[in-house]
C-alpha cells in the first residue's frame, strides 16, 4: 500500500505494515520535549497518574529545554524552574538544558536539532505548538497539551489519529530577498487558519534543494499556524548531514511514496513569490510588503523559534550594514549558539554584533522566547501599549506580544530589518 | 467509571472565529501550575481575559468563577498555542462545554484528555442565532442546544474521541482498554 511520509513513520512507531488517515493507533514515541511553561504540569499529570517515584518511560527520550520565562523576576517563573530541576535530579535525566549554567541552550525548537535530538523517521511529541518545526529533518513532530504528555513520559506511547495531508510542491528558486517566511506566509495566506486542520503539511518539490536546514525549519515551525498537526519535508542528503553531523544514533529516514494519496495537492513556483507581511491579527492576513509601504511602524524585533537562527541574523546584518534603523529595533538569539554566532559571523570583516551596535539597535538580549509570547510585565520587548511592530516571530494573535493593544505584523528577517530602517512597512529588495 | 454525559443549563457566553489561546489564557499568567490546585483556580479566574475589550466581562470583577457554563463559539476555537493552561482555565472558571463551529486541534485534543469540558460542535453558526446572556440546555448525551425560547438545534455526533470522553480522559481510557495497567 503507498503511503505519505507522515503514514509511514506513524506505521512504523505502532509496530504495523500499514496505516491510513483516520486510523486511531498507539504510536511509540522517541523523544518527549518539554519547557518551563509545560514541564511543571507535565510533570504533574505524570506523578498523579503513575506515582511520586514513577520513572519516566525512558531517560534518554526526555528532553527538557526551560526557554520561555528565563530572564525574568517572576517569583513563580524560578520556581517553575526548580520544579524541572528538581525532577531531571531525581529521574537522573541527561538531557536537560539549565539555566544559568554553560549547558542553558535558550528556545527549544532551535536548540533541539542544534543538540541532535532530531532524527529523520523518528516521532517527537512535545508540549509546545511549535514542535512541528522537527519535520524541518523528516521527523513526525507534533505539540500535544500536560495531559498527553505525562500520559508520554510514563508509557512512551500516545494515541493518535492518522492526519490525511495536504501537499505542497515547491518547484524553481526564490528570487533574491524572498525567503522561507515568504513561503509560509504565503501558504498559510492561501489555506487559512485553520485550512489545514487535523492535516499533515508536507513539502516536496525540486525547490527544496536550495533551501538549507534553518530555511526548512522556519517552513515547518508555521505548520501549526495553518492548524497542522505536523509539518514535514523528507530528509534529503542535506538534512542528513546536518543531522550526522550531531548524533551518533543511527535512524532511518522515510520517504512519500510518488503514487501516495493525498487529500489536497498545490503547486508552487518559488520565482512568482515577494516579500510579505501577515497583518493584525492573525497570520493568514498576506500581503505583499511592498503594497503596504504606507504603515508606519514604532518596532522591529527579531527573535524566536521562527526568526532568531543564525541565518535569520545573516540576512538582517545585510540589510543593516552600513544603514542605521529608525525605530526602537530588538534582538533576541533564540539560542546560546547562536548568540555565540553573532560574535564569530562576519560580513565584510565586521561581527554582526558591530553591524547591529553601528545601526542602531537595542542591546541584544540573552537568548529565550521573550516577547514572542509577550510573557511576564518585565520580559525583554514586551508590547506594553498601542506598539505596532514587525517581528520575525510567527504569531500576531491579539495580546500575542503583551499589550493587547499592539499590532504586530509578521515578516522576514530581510523585510523586518529593511522595515526598521525606513520606520515603515518595506520591500526589502530595494536594499539588497 | 463512566459516568452518564450531563445535561447543562444556564447562560451562554458568545465570542467569534479563531479564538486563540492567548485570549483564552495570556501568556503572562502561564507561570500558574495547573496541577497546584491553588494555582489551577487562579487560572479559572483569568480565563478569557485576553479578549478584545469590547467583549462584556466574562468572569465578573472580585469573582473566581464565571456565570456562562457554555461558551458558544465560531471556527477554529483554541487555535494557537497547545497550553493545556486553556481548557484548563475554562473548565476551573466554571465552563462546562464549548460550542464552535470548529476547533483547533490541539485545544480539542487537551478539553478530552484533561476531561475539563465538552469541546461539542455545532451544526449551524450559533454565533448568529444566540447572544451573550441568553439561557440554553444543553444534553450532551441527545447531542442538542436548546433555547429559552425553545428552539433546538442539533449538534455533530462527538465521534471517535467519544469512547476517550465517555471513559474520562486519556489516562482512564487507558486504564479500560488495558494499555496501561489498572491502578
Ligand atoms: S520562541 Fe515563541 S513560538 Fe517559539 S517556542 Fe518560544 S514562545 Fe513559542
Amino acid at each position: 500500500m503507498s503511503m505519505t511520509i507522515t503514514e509511514k513513520i506513524l506505521a512504523r512507531a505502532a509496530g504495523r505494515d500499514d496505516v491510513k488517515p483516520g486510523d486511531n493507533i498507539w504510536v511509540n514515541a522517541d523523544i518527549l520535549l518539554t519547557h518551563d511553561v509545560c514541564g511543571p504540569g507535565t510533570i504533574g499529570v505524570f506523578k498523579r497518574e503513575f506515582g511520586e517515584d514513577a520513572a519516566v518511560w525512558s531517560r534518554e527520550g526526555v528532553v527538557i529545554i526551560p526557554d520561555h520565562y528565563i530572564f525574568t523576576k517572576d517569583v513563580k517563573a524560578h520556581r517553575n524552574i526548580d520544579i524541572l530541576r528538581d525532577f531531571v535530579k531525581a529521574q537522573d535525566l541527561p538531557y536537560y538544558y539549565d539555566p544559568g549554567t554553560s549547558h542553558y541552550k535558550g528556545v527549544c525548537h532551535v536548540a533541539m536539532p542544534q543538540e541532535g535530538h532530531v532524527r529523520p523517521g523518528e516521532i517527537i511529541f512535545g508540549t509546545d505548538s511549535h514542535t512541528c518545526t522537527h519535520g524541518a529533518l523528516g521527523a513526525f513532530a507534533t505539540g500535544i497539551g500536560n495531559t498527553d504528555a505525562g500520559f508520554v513520559m510514563g508509557t512512551g506511547k500516545l494515541l493518535i489519529k492518522v492526519p490525511e495531508t495536504l501537499r505542497f510542491t515547491l518547484n524553481g528558486q526564490l528570487p533574491k530577498g524572498v525567503v522561507a517566511k515568504d513561503i509560509i506566509l504565503r501558504a498559510i495566506g492561501d489555506i487559512g487558519v485553520d485550512g489545514a486542520t487535523y492535516c499533515a503539511l508536507e513539502f516536496d518539490g525540486d525547490g527544496i534543494q536550495h533551501l538549507s536546514v534553518e530555511d526548512r525549519m522556519t517552513i515547518c515551525n508555521m505548520a501549526i499556524e495553518a492548524g497542522g498537526k505536523n509539518g514535514i519535508i523528507a530528509a534529503d542528503e542535506v538534512a542528513m548531514e546536518y543531522v550526522r553531523a550531531r548524533t551518533d544514533k543511527p535512524f532511518t529516514p522515510l520517504a512519500s511514496d510518488p503514487d501516495c494519496t493525498v487529500k489536497e495537492q498545490r503547486t508552487y513556483d518559488l520565482s512568482t513569490f515577494v516579500p510579505c507581511v501577515a497583518e493584525p491579527n492573525l497570520p493568514d492576513k498576506y500581503a505583499e510588503a511592498g503594497q503596504r509601504e504606507g504603515v508606519a511602524l514604532t518596532r522591529a524585533y527579531i527573535g524566536s523559534c521562527t526568526g532568531g537562527k543564525i541565518s535569520d541574523f545573516l540576512m538582517a546584518a545585510e540589510i543593516l550594514k552600513d544603514r542605521k534603523v529608525s525605530i526602537d529595533t530588538f534582538l533576541v538569539p533564540a539560542t546560546q549558539e547562536v548568540a555565540e554566532g553573532l560574535m564569530s559571523e562576519h560580513i565584510d570583516g565586521k561581527s554582526l554584533v558591530e553591524i547591529f551596535a553601528d545601526a542602531g539597535c537595542l542591546d541584544i538580549a540573552p537568548p529565550s522566547c521573550a516577547a514572542c509570547l509577550g510573557g511576564p510585565l518585565d520580559t525583554f520587548g514586551r508590547a506594553q501599549t498601542d506598539e505596532v511592530v514587525i517581528s520575525t516571530t510567527n504569531r500576531n494573535f491579539i495580546g500575542r506580544m503583551g499589550s493587547k493593544q499592539a499590532q504586530i505584523y509578521l515578516a522576514s528577517p530581510y523585510t523586518v530589518a529593511a522595515s526598521a530602517v525606513t520606520g515603515h512597512i518595506t520591500d526589502p529588495r530595494r536594499f539588497l | 467509571m463512566s459516568e452518564a454525559p450531563p445535561v447543562i443549563s444556564g447562560k451562554v457566553y458568545v465570542v467569534g472565529d479563531n479564538i486563540d489561546t492567548d485570549q483564552i489564557i495570556p501568556a503572562q499568567y502561564l507561570n500558574l501550575v495547573p496541577t497546584i490546585a491553588e494555582e489551577y483556580r487562579q487560572l479559572g479566574s483569568y480565563a478569557l481575559i485576553g479578549l478584545p475589550d469590547d467583549y462584556p466581562p466574562f468572569i465578573a470583577e472580585a469573582e473566581m468563577g464565571t456565570a456562562y457554563p457554555i461558551v458558544i463559539a465560531g471556527r477554529n476555537f483554541g487555535c494557537g498555542s497547545s497550553r493545556e493552561h486553556a481548557p484548563i482555565a475554562l473548565g476551573a472558571a466554571g465552563v462546562k462545554a464549548v460550542v464552535a463551529d470548529s476547533y483547533a486541534r490541539i485545544f480539542f485534543r487537551n478539553a478530552v484528555a484533561t476531561g475539563e469540558l465538552y469541546p461539542m460542535e455545532a451544526e449551524v453558526r450559533l454565533v448568529d442565532l444566540l447572544q451573550t446572556g441568553d439561557e440554553a440546555t444543553l444534553d450532551i448525551g441527545a447531542g442538542t442546544l436548546t433555547t429559552a425560547a425553545g428552539v433546538t438545534y442539533d449538534l455533530k455526533p462527538i465521534g471517535d474521541v467519544a469512547p476517550v470522553v465517555s471513559a474520562g480522559g486519556i489516562f482512564a481510557y487507558a486504564r479500560e482498554t488495558g494499555m496501561i495497567s489498572a491502578t
